[in-house]
């Protein structure tokens, strides 16, 4: 073949191979495919441990990857539906029964209301209960089964059942016993969630998980604080007959003595109807109040 | 005898060793061990898990890959190109020949193991910064590794005693694939009754029982491996690796070579 015919050929090939690049966009466009996200090819996870040859330990990874990229492009969204999460958790953890993360991971992901997780407790229990069954010495998943009877059902005999029975399990840390105490007296009151929150920030090794749980210990904060200043607000409505038009009102007043900020420093917004919200509730994710509306 | 054999297995190793094949895909298993940590980065909290998981199938896939692709072609290769019948001529047996060549693949096997096992180790102290005895652990599913490799060269000997390549490596990776079912099969045997059930059982324990042989997940849990385990699996696959190699050299010893 001459020189000249190689470079026609070649030529050739790259302007047709550009061409079909360049067509895909369109015909996308012209003829949309189903999304894919939701869909899971294999939905049994005793044949995908069968199909695994015996290498379900690195396919368990592969589907825990796959768990994490999924609920994280999801939770960018705030998505509120999650369906494939429950399916590709029991794949996880049927290939690895003792991947301790996916369940701990898991069953928070599962938990958390929408759009911070699934808000599926009952499919959360489910995970962690398969987790015990299948790590019976692992404290850490006697704590995750507490927390959310605890902050997801409010079932604070329940919780206080799994801390005791986690606490009595070799290595499990000592405030496992205060919890379980503490949710037979104080349960619901925000001291208890707080003094939680803040012992698995000290004790986590895992950046994400100590992220998670400042974000909650500063959710909480607000969750304190916001009443707290619209009862000032309210208090001082009384006094004067009207609203603070700002919260300088109320310091000229002697009410307040600075701007208050929340937990990420942003100073509080006080409305002119005398209510009190986060300036970015994207940072707080966990608050129950002051979200604005 | 011995030093018969010794000569053979060298020269298997030498043309092990020379054949770029083996290169690739020693440098592809270590790409894989490379790649792991960056794996990690887009998981959550199974870092190490995934470094033991990834690099010890790495190791696991293309040790077999070598086992079969390799063990397939030690004696087709030698009669396609006319070089077994100088050797045969010698006072060497044919079966001294299957045995040189099966102890030359397995060396080979054994080098590119601790070569693996090396980058492993170091992919792990890259990671970790440190070791810890747990580490020492992952030594025992590796070995078992290579325990599965010496049963897989002696199955792929013995299915190219009697056939073609193409056909010795589909039967080889048969029976990796039916040796991960060992212990179902059994299940079945046992569920079943009258000649099925016979014929169950018997394909049950004729397909190597692989299953024990790949302990990677437990390893990667630091889960402990029992000592009598570690002695049955090395006395199991010695005895099965020596029954295919033993059939090889029936096969091989009647097989007409002119």
């Amino acid at each position: 073949m001459s020189r000249r015919s190689t470079i026609s050929v070649a030529s050739g090939l790259v302007v047709s191979m550009v061409a079909c690049f360049a067509l895909v966009g369109k015909i996308e466009a012209a003829y949309p495919s189903s999304p894919m996200e939701d869909v899971l090819f294999i939905s049994s996870p005793e044949f995908v441990k069968r199909a695994s040859l015996g290498y379900s330990g690195l396919l368990a990874d592969i589907y825990w990857m796959r768990v994490v990229q999924y609920f994280g492009r999801k939770h960018q969204r705030d998505s509120k539906e999650y369906k494939a999460l429950t399916p590709l958790l029991d794949i996880t953890t049927t290939l690895d029964p003792n991947l301790v993360v996916a369940y701990e991971w898991g069953s928070t992901f599962l938990d958390q209301p929408p759009p911070s997780g699934a808000g599926d407790d009952a499919a959360a229990v489910a995970l962690i209960r398969k987790g015990i069954r299948n790590n019976p010495n692992e404290w850490h998943l006697y704590f995750t089964l507490a927390f959310i009877q605890y902050l997801g059902q409010h079932d604070y005999l329940g919780a206080a059942q799994s801390f005791d029975e986690g606490s009595k399990l070799p290595g499990s840390h000592p405030w496992m016993k205060v919890m379980a105490a503490k949710m037979l007296t104080e349960a619901g009151n925000f001291e208890t969630a707080r003094y939680m929150w803040q012992n698995i920030y000290n004790e986590s090794t895992d950046k994400n998980l100590k992220q998670n749980a400042e974000l909650h210990v500063a959710s909480l904060v607000v969750d304190q604080e916001v009443p707290k200043l619209e009862s000032v607000a309210s208090e001082f409505a009384r006094h004067t007959g009207h609203n603070p038009s700002s919260w300088r009102d109320l310091i000229v007043a002697g009410w307040l003595r600075s701007i208050p900020v929340d937990p990420t420093g942003a100073p509080y917004v006080l409305r002119s109807d005398g209510h009190v919200v986060v300036a970015d509730p994207k940072k707080l994710p966990f608050i129950t109040r002051g979200k604005p509306e | 005898m011995t030093i018969r054999i010794r000569v053979i297995a060298f020269n298997t190793f030498r043309e092990a060793v020379r054949d770029r094949v083996l290169y690739n895909l020693v440098f592809f298993a270590l790409l894989l061990v490379a790649a792991a940590p960056l794996l990690g980065e887009i998981s959550i909290g199974v870092q190490r898990v995934l470094l033991i998981n990834l690099s010890l199938s790495a190791i696991s896939i293309f040790g077999i890959v070598i086992s079969i692709f390799v063990g397939i072609s030690l004696v087709s290769k030698e009669i396609e190109k006319r070089t077994l019948y100088p050797v045969l001529s010698r006072p060497v047996g044919r079966g001294e020949f299957i045995f040189g060549k099966y102890c030359g693949l397995a060396g080979t096997l054994l080098v590119n193991t601790i070569a693996m096992t090396a980058g492993f180790y170091l992919a792990l102290l890259i990671m970790t910064r440190t070791f810890t005895r747990a580490d020492a652990n992952v030594l025992i599913a590796i070995y078992f590794l290579f325990l599965q490799f010496i049963v897989i060269i002696a199955l792929a000997l013995l299915f190219s005693s009697f056939s073609s390549p193409l056909l010795s490596a589909l039967f080889s990776l048969s029976m990796f694939v039916a040796g991960t079912f060992a212990g179902d099969l059994r299940a079945f045997a046992a569920m079943s009754h009258g000649p099925e059930g016979v014929l169950a059982r018997a394909a049950s324990y004729i397909v190597p029982n692989l299953a024990s042989l790949n302990v990677i997940t437990r390893v990667s849990h630091d889960q402990f491996i029992p000592a009598a385990l570690v002695g049955y699996n090395t006395f199991y696959s010695l005895l099965y690796a020596a029954a295919a190699a033993s059939g090889a050299v029936l096969i091989f010893w009647r097989r007409d070579l002119k």
